[in-house]
Order: C-alpha cells, then structure tokens, then sequence
C-alpha cells in the first residue's frame, strides 16, 4: 500500500510542475503574435479611396503646397480640409484657392467668415493649381479618418513601454522554477528509491570515513596563506572599485515626466542640438529648453507619424506624450490658442557635476568646436538619454591632454600657437599644453 | 627708514610681556583646541546637536551608516522656464543700472540679477565722479530678501488688501480736521517732489516736512544764505592739491559721502606727486587715517582752528588763543594751503552753521577749484527747524493726519519719546515703511513699501545729475511704493512709472530709453526738488561775525562727544542685515557693536579698561553717558589710539529694538543724545559696573610673524630712490640661506610656465585704498560667505574672505615716539 502511495505522489507533482509549465510558455507564444494586427492599417488607407481624383498625386501636391498651415483631420494654422467639399461648393473651393484674397475684398459671406475666424491669416494665392489637381488633392483629403485600429490591438505595448524585459523577467522566472522543481523532484526520487530499497531490505553502500577536506585545507598553512592574501586582494579590489564608483553615475538613465525622445528629433529629424539647447553657445549652461522652444514646431506637429512609432513605443504612446507637452504650456489644440493655464514640467537632470567643478559649454562648443556627442555620448540614438561618460576628472583631464586645440581661423590663437608650438616643438597643440591642466582652471 | 618703526594692530602688541601676542604670532588660536576633552566627555558629546557633531558620533559607532547614506546620489530636478524671456540667459548674469536713495545713501549703481533675481550691486561705472557704492549700498541686496519686512498693508494691526486700505485711509483722509504733514525722508525727487505739490493741492492744508536722521543743516544753512539754494556744495577731490579738513570725515559718511573714489584718484602718486591731506579731528576715523598729518583735537578747538585757518587765509585779524603747537599747525596748513591756491580746499564737519559759511568763504577766498557752488548737492534737503516745529504742534494737537515715509522718528528723533507720545494721540496716521518698526508700530496705518530695487524712481544728485532708479524684480511681497499710493489718493490711475516718464517727456523717448539704460543723465530738473525756500528765515552769515562766534564759543563742562556714523551702519536703515552688523570698523575692527571710543589718558584716570583674554578676545568696561535729563546706561568702552584727549565718540545707528532680529539687537541707541541735531554735545561720564565682551579682530587676526610685508615710504623716496630702497622683496629662510619669497624653490607649487598667453592677476594699488570696507561686502555679496555671529568672532572664527588690517605705527620705542611728536 505504501508503495502505491509513494509512485502516485511523485506523478502527480510531475504532472503539475509540466501543466505549470506549459502555461507559462503558452503566455508567452501570446505575447509575441501581436505583430500581424499592425499590417491592417496600411491596407485601410489604399482601400478608402472615395470618388475621382489621384490620391498619390493629390498627396504629394498636399504635402508640398498645403501641409505648411492645413492638417487633413484637424485644425492647423488653417482649418481641417477633411470634409471642406460638403462645407462649401466646388467652384467656391477652386476660386478661394487660386485668390482668396480677390474673394474677401469682394465681400463673399464664407470667405470673410473664414478669414475673421483665422485671425486674418491670409492665404497665399496658388494660380498655378489647375483644378483637375485640386481635384486631386480633395480626393486625398477626402478619405475618411483611418480609424485608429492600432488603439485595441497596440493597447498592452502602449502602457507598459517595457513589454520586452517582462517577458524576459517571466522566462527567467519560470526557468528557476523548473530547477528548483527538478531538484524537489530528484530529491523525493531518491528519498522513494531510498524507502524502496530499505523495505525491499536492499543493503546501502556506507561511505567511507574520509577526512574532511577543510580539515586538510586548515592543516595546510601554505595554503590558508596563499588564500588569505588572495581574499584580502580580491576584498581590497572590490571596496576600491565600490568606492571608485561612489559618485559617478555613468548609464544613470531616470524616466522623464515626459518621454522626450532625442532619437526622433536629433536623430531621424537632424535637428541640431545647439536648436533647442541654444545657450550651450553663449553661457556656461547648456540649458534645458523652455517649453516655448518644443512648440515652435509643435504648434502644428499633433500627432507623429506612423512611420515614426517602433516596436517598443507605439504611435499612441508618443502622442500622449505630445499632449502631456500640450498640457503643460496650456496649448489647446482644438482651439489653436493658449489657455493660460501652464504646468511646469520638472525634468529628472541627468548630468551633474559637483558645485566645485566649474564647467563652461560655451568654451568647448563655440570655441573649441566640439561635437555635444564626444561628452554626451550617440545622443541621436538615444530613445530615452542616459549619461554616457563618467564625468570623473581623470575623464576631463584625459581629454584635455589628448585633444588638439582647433587654433586655424582663431585670431586670439595665432600668437600664441606659433610661440608655443616653437616650445614644444610641436605643430599641434593639445589643451593641457595650453594650459587645460591648471587646476585652478576648473577649480577656484 | 621704515625699518626702526614698529607697527601695531593692539595695543596688547606693545606689551613685550604679552604671551597672547607670542601665541597669535605663531598659532591661529591661542588657546588649545580641546578636542580630546570634548571627543572624551560623553554628556556634552551626545548634548550637542550640531550635524558636524553627529557626523563625529556615526564615526564613533557606525562608520557604514555614515557612508552609505553618501552613496546614493540626490535626483536632482530641473524646471525650465515655460516661456523663456527673450534678453535671459540661463548662466548668463543681465545688469541694470539703478539707483539707491534710501534718504541717507544716495549712489547709481549697476545691478548683477541672475535669471530674475538681483544678487550683487556693482558700481556704476558711467556714473563717474558721483556717489560710488559703499558698504552699505552693496550690503543693500540682502535687505530686499530680508524676512522682516512688512508683506501686506496693514490697518489696526491687521493685514488688509490694498483696496481695503486705499478705501480706509480715502475716508480718514477725508474726514481729518487739522493739518496734513508728510514726514518724508529726503527723496531729491523731481517727479515726488511734483506729485507731492500735487497732493497738496488736492487736501489743502498740507505740510511737508523731509527728516533726515543724520542731519546737515547747518551745511545746508551756511550754503543757503550764501548761494540761495538748499543744497550741499559739491567737491571734487581729485582737483585737490591741498587738503584741509577740521573734522570732516570725508572719506566716510560726511555731507552724504562719495567722495573717496575722487580722493584716491589723487593719492596715487603720478608725475612725482600727490595732494596732501591734514586733518584736524577728535576721533579717530578713516580720514584721519589716510592724512599725511593728523592732529588730534577736541571738537571745541577744531571750532577755533577753523576761525584761526580763516583768519590767516584771509588776512583779517584773529582773537584766537590757540596752544602754540597747534597754532603752528594751523599756520603751516594755511601756508600750504595759500600755495596750492584753487587747488587747496577746507572741509568741516562741525555741526554748525557759522563754521560751514566759514568753510565756503575760505574755499571763495583760495578761488578753490575743487568746491563746486554752481552744481551743489541735492541729496540732503532734511530741516531741523521743521522737525522741531512739528513735533511742537503734534503735541499741541493741531495735526490731524500725518503720513511718515521712510524715515523712523521714534526711534531716531533726539526727542523720540515726545514723538510717540504724540503720535499715538494724531487721528490719522499712515507709516510708509518696509518694516514693522518703532514708528510703524504705533501708526494706525501700515504701506508695505518695496524695496529699491522693486521700485521706480528719479533722484537729482546734484542741480544737473540725474539719476533714474528701476526695479529689477518683481515684488516679492504685496507691496507698493509711497508715490504709488499718492497718486491713487489724488485719484489719478497713473502708475508712478508712467508719471515719471511724463515729468521727463521733454527729453523724448531716445533720450529716455538711454537714460534709462545708462541709469544716469545730466540736464535740468523740471521740478525743484528742495523744499520751498520761503522757509528759509535766516540772514546771510557775516563770515567775521561767525569767524568771532568760533573762537569765542565758551566751552561746557565734562567730555565732547561726537557722534559720528559707522561706515557698516551708517543711521542704521539696515540693522537687520547681518553682513554689516558682522564687518569690522575699518577703524577699530570691532562688529556687532557700537561703543564709547575714548583716549588713554582718560579711560586711564576715569579707570576705564581693555584687556584680552586668554584666546586674545577683547574685554572692556561699562560707562553711563549723561547728559542733562538724558542718561545712556551701559554703553562699551573702547580705547582708541589716536582719539583727542578730552574728546569721546559714540556711533549712531545702533540699539534698535522693533523689526528687527534678536540676534541684530545690539549696541545702545545714541540718537537721545543728538540733541538739536547736532553731533558735538557736553557729556558727563562714569564708570559702570559690569564687563562688556567685544567681538573684535584686532589682535587674533595677526601677520603670522610676517611683519616685513608691511611697506611704507615718503614720496621723496619714492620719487628719488630705487625700488629696493622701499620695496625689498621679503625673503624667508630655506635651508638656513635667506631666499627671495619670488623664487620658485620656496614655492609650494610646480608653477605653470606663464611666459606665452593672457594671464591674470590682481593687483590693489594700496595707496588708493581708503580702507572703506565695500570690497569685504562686495565679497560676502559675490561669494556668498557665511555670517558666523558675535559669539564666534570672539573665538577669532570670522569667514570675512577679505580682511582689511588697520596698523598704528610708532618708533622701536615710546620715549623715541614722543621724540617724534615734539
């Protein structure tokens, strides 16, 4: 009866721990067939495709004549254009954009309308548009909104922008798991062989009565010598290297209150940093930009591009972002005005230098020439910034002693570079031996 | 020459027997620093609860808590502007110029605000020749983040909104019966001057009176009946060649100060010369230190010295019966002065009209270059006749409102008492102030003002020098300026800014706009400024009756005292700025006091002491200061080298008790012994029980044995011998070999190669320092170092980054001293 017991037991937990198992990997296969559902948006587009008209042809002219002050969907600098053909006619439509000026000195109802509406923006005169292309930019405008699909389908990625390293986190999870399950297992294995064998009166081998092995190891005093130092060596290494580290927070990556991602402007966009972080050239700071900066372009600039949204972070994901921008300037999109009602946003600083290092921008960006990247490492592919450099002194003094100072086409060098270089014997001069190793330089 | 004079900071250094002095030479504290007692006694180590302290407990039993806690780094947050304003630069300072005139300060200065918020004032460079900023003026931007100040308006002691006081005060304004009285300060605003002409208008019966604290009405007076305006000649000390002053601290606050930067200008010793300056004075102040010759004498005799000066420059006979050596002193200044010719020049300081109309008429008679009448002074237009006028019919209660601003009569009037008594009776009473001080608290009403640098404003400094004063922060508190609420009252809806751009329309925008950036502009007022001179009752002084009055002036019984204003206190507006109450008196390097100044020979017979204790802090006796019904109890005693026999000085300034820090609280108020507003007074003085513990530097902070740093010479030998005669470099001994201090082997650092390339330095021209302190402020400004307190500049433990030492100098021995003096 024993016997009977013991063999159901073990199966039993075998076939829980596999059920368990399984499960976990079946989560997982779930996890990763989200792809698929993306690849209907882009059908949608070519299959709403209303009347006459090209679409692609009304798209390029839209994008290079009207996309400066119109949005498709939504309110710009100029009205949404996405249904203007129920609002006015089409002989309206096609005399308003070949001289919407002639129309609101004759007086038209609508044109005047608009015009007040739009704080009296007026709109450049486009004779050039034959109306077979406007035509054609209505057929483009003209698509219904594509319904936003990737809202359902993105929704887990949208909120948990980590979706990777929780997977990763659960595998590693479940892989420990089976482990230590495997080891109960072996053990109550051999515990049951153990109860077997003692009641089928099978004789145990005994071991035999060895000496201990830290018995010999504490006998042997060369080798507790030889141990001792290497663990006071390795102990001494490790408290240097902690206390080493104490203070430099090289990969120090904090989440923003907004996601701000310097991979989409200064990388796809080319923007150049010095755009946005303009007292870098002038001031000792490089500053974080005011807000008013981001809605230079943001003004008009809603919503991203679908091309811009990656695996990790969705189209949704980055417009929400845009409108935490919008909600801290008090900009209301929908009115195209300011509320008035502002949020400062509280930025996490990543780069801190103690206050006795004095560090000037504007010595090394505007005089020097130095690219922002040498200190803040490939900031372009940065989604989220990290510190790249250490930002110890020995980095500092390290780059001052082997980088040469730019001296062509600086008056203020010229003297100074033809004496020193006569010094040193040298052609180049690096910025220690201008003298970038003073410690009062940086200290006072 | 200089090598048989001894220097001394104290006169404990002229005992030999001193073991402090030996101990301060050699160790910067003279006492052990009991750190084993301290590390050893357990009570007092776990009863102190400073964080430097509890560091050295977590050393004690847990280093790791210590340490860990230093590991994790502070997330540090960032906010940038939303909107950042066009003209800043975020690490990038912007300066404005504006103007101080807080009705003793007077000075255009340039205003250093980092993203919004000023925190430095520097001096405005375009202002050339007028008021630079002293001390006080740079220790101003404290003032305005000081945390006493009045937030909101107030009536009955409670806060109101500015709507509910304009209403409040319209109707008592309206209801008043008896006469209106502004008590202002003196503002030497055209545009104040034109609204309050205007005010007058509307409420009829209105009197102005301006009060300033520390008086010049004689000087104004003496000017007056010679000149016709109410103002203060303007001197120009860089023109001087001869300098004669008979009491005149001109180098500190006299006649509204300023006039140090022209001073020095002249001290600099240029195509082999430089002016020369005797003075004539009881205390010891700066001007006396920077003389060529000093010579001690009471304020009685320095009113005969005067009369004698001007007898021997003019010609006309003298009655004077002066001791022989000084008549031979006032007959040697004469002679030299006589030579210079227009560029000599005589100022006085004595506190009366007869001596200031003699001053002018020495400085007509030497045609005198450096006084300038056509362009006089504006900056003081206070009356005392009118004061005392007021306080008069306060109390016969034929006022019915008065409206105080910036000035604090109860605390700072002679008769302070009589004035609030008075006060508390009058119907309306409005205080414009910034702090809930003795004259505040007893008003009705309570005006937050702003401070000048939130504020607005145009200032004459002199008849063509104009000065523009705009704010450089928002207000921090709930605030409005005095002439805001005057033109509210006249029921204008002007801003004082727009009324100010309307008074000077007439120089168009361009010229506005350049005014305004430049801070200063010359050209005519449009309004006078000085009160109406119909006041003005006096006849013309007759220079030979006044010459008669002076030498003739029967003197009183006991001690002259001169009241005098500290150069860190001034009349004492800013008492609750701990950086001046902490800067040492050029002088007497003592802080956070006032005291009784006297010479030896007196403390010695009235058996009055000083004396270091053992870590070289200085002690010193009570007196009671009396004089007529007025005692002052408890007042310091310092013994002052250099001060005239027979002759006490006494700061004012001090001893403020409302709106103020406890720990500001200190020193004894002087202003009831200012009687008549005049600073030479009759007192009688004795011994008080008790020792007062001074927080004085002048003996901890020594050369370190390092005496030979000290350089002196005569112009002679400047002009004559070689560098080496009287500039040896220093040398110190290495390896028993005397080594230059230049050399690089005595050098603690590898030097840098400094042969190519711009290389700084910083050097200070002693001979133009006049010792005013206003670097030391300039930076604690700057700097932002720390104020420590009384008690720990007693332990010799003062932060001041900048030290300026005061040295009086002897022969090797006193009797080759007395040698000297015969």
């Amino acid at each position: 009866m024993k016997k009977v017991k013991f063999r159901h037991s073990t199966s039993r937990l075998l076939l829980l721990s596999v059920v368990f198992l399984l499960s976990f990997t079946n989560l997982n296969f779930a996890q990763e067939g989200q792809d698929p559902a993306d690849a209907g948006q882009a059908s949608e587009a070519q299959a709403a495709e209303p009347g006459s008209g090209d679409v692609a042809n009304g798209k390029a002219l839209f994008n290079s004549l009207c996309a400066a002050c119109h949005k498709p969907y939504s309110k710009s600098i100029g009205p949404a254009l996405n249904g203007v053909s129920d609002r006015h006619s089409r002989t309206w439509i096609d005399s308003w954009i070949q001289n919407s000026a002639e129309m609101i000195a004759s007086g038209d109802a609508q044109a005047v309308a608009i015009y007040e509406e739009y704080n009296k923006t007026a709109m450049p005169a486009f004779p050039q548009l034959t109306e077979a292309e406007i035509g054609d930019i209505l057929a483009y405008v003209e698509q219904p909104k594509p319904t936003p699909v990737a809202a359902t389908a993105n929704g887990g990625t949208a909120d948990g922008g980590s979706g990777g390293g929780v997977s990763n986190n659960v595998i590693l999870m479940i892989l420990a798991f089976v482990l230590v399950m495997l080891l109960i297992v072996l053990f109550l294995v051999n515990k049951t062989l153990r109860n077997f064998a003692t009641a089928s009166g099978v004789e145990l081998p005994v071991k035999e009565n060895r000496k201990p092995l830290y018995k010999s190891f504490v006998e042997n005093q060369f080798l507790v010598l030889v141990t001792a130092i290497i663990v006071l060596l390795a102990s001494g290494y490790m408290v240097y290297g902690f206390f080493m580290q104490v203070g430099v927070d090289q990969g120090y990556q904090p989440i923003q209150p907004i996601h701000y991602s310097h991979r989409i402007h200064a990388g796809d966009n080319q923007i150049e940093c010095k755009y946005c972080h303009s007292s870098a050239r002038t001031s000792k700071h490089s500053g974080i930009p005011s807000l008013n900066v981001c809605m230079n372009c943001h003004k008009s600039i809603g919503e991203v591009a679908e091309s811009t949204a990656t695996e990790e972070y969705s189209k949704e994901f980055y417009d929400k972002e845009i409108k935490k921008l919008y909600e801290a300037t008090g900009w209301d999109p929908a009115e195209q005005a300011y509320t008035g009602e502002t949020k400062p946003v509280k930025w996490v600083r990543i780069h801190n230098l103690p206050d006795f290092a004095y560090f000037n921008h504007s010595q090394h960006v505007s005089v020097a020439g130095i690219e922002c990247q040498k200190c803040h490492g490939p900031i372009q592919e940065m989604e989220v910034v990290y510190q790249d450099a250490p930002l110890t002194m020995g980095w500092c003094i390290n780059c001052h002693r082997e980088t040469n100072v730019k001296m062509a086409g600086n008056e203020y060098y010229e003297k100074i570079h033809e004496e020193l270089s006569k010094k040193y014997g040298v052609e180049e001069l690096t910025a220690a031996q201008l003298g970038g190793l003073e410690c009062g330089k940086c200290h006072y | 020459m200089s090598s048989n004079k001894k220097y001394w900071k104290s006169v404990e250094e002229l005992n030999e027997n001193s073991s402090i002095v030996e101990t301060l030479q050699q160790k910067e504290f003279a006492e052990e620093i009991p750190t084993d007692e301290f590390l050893g006694d357990k009570d007092s180590l776990s009863s102190s609860s400073t964080t430097r302290r509890d560091f050295l407990k977590y050393v004690g039993f847990s280093t790791a808590a210590a340490s860990l806690a230093a590991c994790e780094g502070p997330v540090i947050k960032s906010i940038p502007y939303l909107v950042q304003p066009e003209r800043i630069v975020p690490g990038i300072a912007n300066y404005y110029a504006t103007t101080i005139a807080d009705g003793f300060d007077f000075s255009s200065v340039l205003v250093k605000t980092r993203e919004g918020r000023p925190i430095k004032i520097d001096n405005n460079t375009l202002s050339a020749g007028r008021a630079g900023a002293n001390a006080r003026v740079n220790a101003s931007v404290l003032s305005l983040y000081d945390s006493k100040r009045v937030k909101r308006p107030m009536a009955n002691g409670q806060n109101v909104s500015w709507e509910d006081f304009d209403k409040q005060v319209g109707d008592a304004l309206e209801g008043v019966t008896g006469e209106v009285v502004l008590l202002t300060q003196t503002f030497a605003s055209p545009s104040t001057s034109k609204l309050i002409n205007e005010f007058s208008g509307k409420f009829g019966n209105v009197r102005h009176v301006v009060y300033d604290a520390v008086s010049e009405d004689a000087a104004l007076t003496a000017f007056q009946s010679k000149y016709g305006t109410r103002a203060l000649a303007n001197y120009d000390f860089s023109k001087a060649g001869t300098i004669v002053s008979v009491g005149a601290d001109f180098l500190a606050d006299w006649q509204g100060g300023g006039y140090d930067a022209g001073y020095a200008k002249t001290r600099i010793p240029e195509n082999g010369k430089m002016s020369r300056h005797i003075q004539f004075e009881s205390n010891m102040t700066l001007s006396g230190a920077n003389a060529d010759k000093r010579i001690p004498v009471t304020p009685a005799q320095q009113r005969a010295v005067l009369a004698a000066l001007y007898g021997y420059i003019s010609g006309a006979s003298t009655s004077g019966d002066l001791p022989g050596k000084l008549d031979d002193a006032v007959v040697k200044a004469a002679s030299q002065l006589r030579k210079a010719g227009s560029k000599g020049v005589v100022v006085s300081g004595l506190p009366d009209a007869d001596a200031q109309a003699l001053v002018l008429a020495i400085n007509e008679a030497l045609g005198s270059q450096v006084m300038d009448s056509a362009n006089p002074k504006m900056t003081r237009q206070g009356n005392a006749t009118a004061v005392a006028k007021l306080v008069e019919d306060m109390q016969n209660g034929s006022i019915g409102a008065i409206l105080i601003a910036g000035v604090n009569p109860a605390y700072s009037l002679p008769n302070s008492k009589e004035f609030a008594k008075a006060l508390k009776d009058i119907e309306v009473s409005v205080a414009f102030s910034m702090k809930e001080d003795e004259t505040a608290k007893l008003c009705k009403f309570i005006a937050a003002t702003p401070h000048y640098l939130e504020s607005w404003g145009d200032v004459q400094f002199t008849k063509n020098n104009f000065s523009l004063m705009q704010p450089t922060i928002r207000p921090l508190f709930d605030t409005r300026q005095f002439q805001d609420c005057l033109l509210k009252w006249n029921g204008s809806d002007k801003s004082y800014y727009e009324y100010i751009k309307e008074t000077w329309s007439f120089l168009g925008t361009d010229a506005w706009n350049t005014a305004l950036h430049d801070g200063v502009f010359e050209g005519t007022a449009p309004v006078s400024v000085a009160t109406s001179t119909s006041d003005f009752v006096g006849s013309t002084i007759n220079t030979s009756t006044a010459a008669r009055n002076l030498s003739t002036a029967s003197e009183g019984k006991g001690f002259q005292l001169s009241l005098y204003t500290k150069i860190s206190m001034g009349d004492g507006q800013q008492a609750n700025n701990p950086w001046l109450q902490e800067m040492p008196d050029p002088l007497t390097r003592s802080s956070w006091d006032n005291y009784l100044t006297i010479s030896r020979d007196d403390a010695d017979a009235l058996e009055l002491m000083n004396e270091n204790v053992a870590n070289g802090a200085l002690n010193g006796s009570y007196v009671n200061i009396k004089m007529d019904d007025v005692e002052l109890k408890n007042v310091p005693v310092l013994i002052q080298p250099g001060q005239a026999k027979g002759s006490v000085g006494l700061a004012l300034g001090y001893g403020k008790k409302e709106g103020i820090q406890e720990e500001m609280q200190v020193g004894v108020n002087a202003y009831p012994l200012y009687k008549d507003f005049s600073s030479i007074q009759y007192v009688n003085i004795e011994k008080a029980a008790g020792v007062h513990e001074f927080a004085s530097v002048q003996l901890q902070n020594t050369l370190m044995g390092r005496g030979d740093i000290i350089k002196e010479t005569t112009l002679e030998i400047f002009n004559t011998k070689d560098k080496n005669a009287y500039n040896k470099t220093p040398e110190v001994s290495l390896n028993h070999i005397e080594t230059a201090v230049t050399s690089p082997e005595v050098d603690l650092w590898e030097s840098f190669d400094r042969e190519v390339g711009h290389h700084f330095n910083l050097s200070i021209d002693l001979n133009a320092c006049t010792g005013c302190g206003a670097c030391v402020i300039a930076c604690h400004s700057e700097n932002n170092v720390p104020v420590v307190g009384k008690q720990e500049i007693r332990k010799s433990r003062d932060m001041h980054w900048l030290r300026i030492d005061r040295y009086y100098s002897s022969e090797e021995s006193f009797a080759g001293d007395i040698d000297k003096k015969r």
